[in-house]
């Protein structure tokens, strides 16, 4: 843990040297989802709401996936960029290091303009708690935490199934965007707006719609289920088959070293 | 110690064609082919050897290397380092191990070097007292202490090398694998770097394996070379061994009067203009007496010099016999 | 003009190498273009009567957009020009027998029409066999017909004249990366690329088509789809036309200029 922190401490001096860059990205990453809210602000003044969810509701599931989804991008930056550490080599020195693979990857590079994202995200999330009419008591308050937990998990196991992956194909990574990046945009809507056909995919196969859309139901109070606030806590399942296949595709990587 | 024994790989990759059709058609069907990169490689390297692995690009050094840190996994046969398997044991394997890749910074690129060390410390987990002593021991023989509180990016090739090799030693490993360490540096840096690499052999007993293409590299470390070319292990011995292989064959090179040489078969003329020749004779068939004998009866001997090849051309002509 | 040719053929032979990215990038887009029409259509669901379009002008507008995505995306710039101009190589590039402007113009293009050939027929072929009202469907009339591809041409112009004037601000900043990033996230909402323009309220509407961005890819679509009818057509395609010229005057003025400031200090 303490050498977690060291090379959190490097990669941010690191990242520093270049403070206008730096500054202007994190800006750039701030607009990106300002730009997104705005749009929303736009729809919703012209449909007052969409499946009966109301704007400020709305907007706490988007500002909770938001949140998750920059947190994992910050923190898990190393295997979201995995692709770049085969095609440099530099995961051959990770393999000569005594240290997890895991742990190396993570600590490989950490993307700090990030804050920009997670700003908007805090923004929305101090605007919508007391707009939206939910009172907070304990169990809603916790959640909220378990939805953003589920949620930094999930986009987690994304991240390293999209590592795996890169071990067999360098070229048809894009189409992992669809979960990753199509999670973040077209999670600021609760998944069933999707219908009845995406929300069961986002429930069984990629299970978005576990941290987002059933907690979610419970906390707005639509559902009375109180199963539905641990619900995220199964996300947390869905690493493993992830891990799984990252440790297949490195030991393949070993055994043919492409 | 290190052993190999019957080490075989064999990689597969996709046929890629130039052309507008075969591009097409690759959209939906690929063909591959096998590429046998070892093929039974098999060599002991004892504690504190230093021996130089060479052969031209391509020819499997890289993917050894790669096995014997862990990196890769053979197809088939035995490799025991240290009493594990590299691949195996992994971590526990590459903590007495250093690696030094040539081309690729193992240094943070825009933080001090020093924060750097200070990292590969609590990696490898070495005890204060033990890394205060190999830090001060390496800038020191190294020369880096100056350096070392400078960013990795602004220091020179020659400059950012040595701490390269420092930071892959700072854990104190008992086997060094450097690949081609002394690319690209101007020649105080060689010289720093080579003699550093064998105060490190002295007073370690660190057992190097070194790859490179400078053979002067080779020429001022190792006592031993192993030649691999196409996968396959040619040669195994002493570097003087290897000299002798080819001692047989001197260069004569005259300055002489008259027409121009015509030397009989069993000389070869390698150059002849303006009165000036180089000759190679092989000492075998026939001697540099006879040799100069049969020139000077041709022409007027001026002035006339013998040298043996230097190691470039040994190894080149090592290649070229063993097709590689 | 032989030489931009070959450019484009090797570019697009480059992108026919890599089969499982093409592949890849379809099924990306074709999932996009289903989940933003699903979204909408939910809002559609909500309130008919809201809806600034039909429901079907939509889709093919969600479509058109995917399809067309590698032409119209506006946060796509090339980095090698960015590299090139703040490591300074840019004086090799002044030594070559080419116009620079017209070099970094046709490469652009190249880049993007190279992509957009490889995956717009797949998207678009699924999309037209969806059923109504989420397919693909052909323009309502004979005039959005003809109109659309010269609307089409002269978006795709005016977006990468405007590109041109980003790299040429590269010359003038310390932080070309920057610039970029917060440039791309407002071309693009500005360029109806998020949600369309006739989604937004009227009045921000109206300073949007003020906006050379609003003639990038929202012109050409809505005219596609039939939003618009022959005159309003029309005029929004002279409007593009200005636009084109202004943006390729202002670049041409401002890398006349950031060379002269290259020559003198020596890059």
């Amino acid at each position: 843990m303490k050498l977690y922190f060291r090379y959190l401490s490097m990669l941010l001096k690191s990242q520093m040297q270049y403070k206008a860059s730096f500054l202007m990205t994190a800006l750039g990453q701030f607009l990106t989802s300002f730009t997104t809210f705005l749009s929303m602000y736009f729809m919703f003044s012209r449909f007052k709401s969409v499946n009966g969810f109301t704007f400020s509701e709305v907007l706490i599931c988007f500002s909770i996936v938001l949140m998750a989804f920059s947190l994992t991008e910050c923190f898990v930056r190393g295997f979201d960029v995995f692709p770049r550490l085969i095609r440099t080599g530099d995961l051959d020195r990770i393999l000569v290091r005594p240290r997890s693979v895991v742990f190396q990857v993570l600590t490989s590079n950490m993307e700090f303009t990030r804050i920009g994202r997670l700003l908007q995200a805090i923004l929305m999330l101090c605007w919508a708690i007391p707009a939206c009419g939910v009172v907070w008591t304990a169990d809603k308050i916790l959640t909220l935490i378990l939805m953003v937990t589920g949620g930094i998990s999930v986009f987690s196991s994304l991240f390293v199934l999209y590592a795996g992956i890169s071990f067999f194909t360098l070229e048809g990574l894009e189409f992992m965007n669809i979960f990753t990046d199509g999670g973040r945009e077209f999670g600021k809507y609760p998944v069933s707006v999707y219908g009845e056909g995406v929300l069961k995919f986002l429930t069984y196969i990629i299970p978005i719609a576990l941290f987002q859309y059933y907690p979610f139901l419970y906390l707005i109070g639509r559902s009375e289920n109180i199963l539905f606030m641990f619900l995220p806590l199964l996300g947390i399942i869905f690493f493993l088959p992830c891990y799984a296949f990252f440790r297949y595709g490195l030991r393949k990587y070993q055994s043919s070293g492409s | 110690m290190i052993q190999l024994k019957n080490i075989s790989k064999t990689f597969r990759i996709a046929k890629r064609d130039a052309g507008l059709k075969s591009a097409a058609k690759s959209l939906f069907h690929r063909e591959y082919t096998r590429i046998e990169a070892l093929k039974d490689v098999s060599f002991t390297i004892n504690k504190g050897e230093m021996v130089g692995y060479i052969g031209p690009n391509g020819a499997g050094k890289s993917s050894t290397i790669k096995i014997m840190s862990g990196v890769l996994t053979p197809d088939s046969g035995e490799c025991v380092i240290n009493g594990r398997i590299p691949w195996k044991n992994r971590t526990e394997h590459v903590r007495e191990i250093g690696v030094v890749f040539g081309q690729r910074s193992q240094l943070w690129w825009d933080v001090p070097v020093i924060d750097s060390f200070d990292l590969l410390r609590d990696i490898y987990k070495v005890e204060q007292a033990q890394y205060k002593k190999m830090l001060s021991d390496l800038t020191e023989l190294l020369d880096i202490g100056e350096i070392i509180r400078i960013p990795a990016r602004q220091l020179s090739l020659g400059q950012r090398m040595r701490c390269e090799i420092a930071a892959s030693l700072l854990h104190n490993p008992s086997i060094l694998f450097l690949d081609e360490p002394t690319i690209g540096l101007d020649a105080v840096s060689k010289i720093a770097v080579r003699n550093f690499i064998r105060s490190i052999n002295r007073e370690y007993k660190t057992t190097v394996l070194l790859t490179t293409h400078d053979m002067q590299d080779i020429e001022a470390l190792t006592e031993r070379i192993i030649l691999i070319g196409k996968g396959r292990i040619l040669l195994d011995g002493p570097l003087a061994e290897l000299k002798n292989h080819r001692s047989s064959h001197k260069t004569l090179t005259v300055d002489y009067l008259g027409p121009r040489l015509c030397v009989p078969e069993n000389l070869r003329l390698l150059r002849d203009e303006d009165g000036h020749a180089q000759i190679l004779v092989d000492t075998d068939v026939v001697t540099v007496s006879q040799a100069i004998s049969i020139i000077s009866a041709h022409a007027e001997i001026k002035d006339i010099s013998v040298a043996g090849e230097t190691i470039d051309e040994t190894v080149v002509a090592l290649y070229k016999e063993f097709a590689i | 003009m032989k030489k931009y040719l070959s450019f484009f053929r090797i570019r697009f032979l480059a992108g026919l190498q890599y089969r499982a990215a093409a592949w890849g990038g379809i099924a990306t887009q074709y999932a996009w273009g289903g989940m933003t029409i699903l979204m909408f259509h939910a809002f559609y669901q909500n309130a008919e009567n809201s809806f600034p379009m039909t429901f079907r002008e939509l889709s093919s507008y969600i479509w058109l957009q995917q399809s067309l995505l590698a032409m119209f995306m506006t946060w796509f710039y090339d980095n090698d020009i960015f590299d090139s101009i703040t490591s300074g190589s840019i004086s090799y590039e002044l030594c070559r027998p080419c116009d620079l402007y017209s070099m970094w113009f046709v490469k652009n293009m190249a880049i993007r029409l190279s992509r957009v050939v490889l995956r717009c027929v797949p998207i678009l072929l699924v999309a037209i066999f969806l059923p109504d009202p989420f397919g693909m469907r052909l323009p309502p009339d004979i005039t959005s017909a003809l109109l659309f591809p010269v609307s089409m041409v002269l978006g795709f112009l005016v977006l990468v004249s405007f590109n041109m004037l980003i790299y040429i601000s590269a010359f003038y900043t310390i932080s070309p990366m920057g610039i970029r990033i917060l440039v791309s996230s407002i071309t693009e909402f500005f360029a109806g690329a998020l949600i369309p323009i006739p989604f937004f309220p009227e009045w921000l509407q109206s300073f949007m088509y003020a906006l050379p961005f609003a003639s990038v890819q929202n012109t050409p679509f809505l005219i596609y789809v039939g939003h618009l009818n022959t005159a309003e057509a029309l005029q929004s395609i002279c409007l593009q036309a200005v636009w084109l010229i202004v943006l390729l005057a202002a670049g041409r003025i401002l890398i006349k200029h950031a060379l002269k400031k290259v020559v003198v200090q020596g890059g």
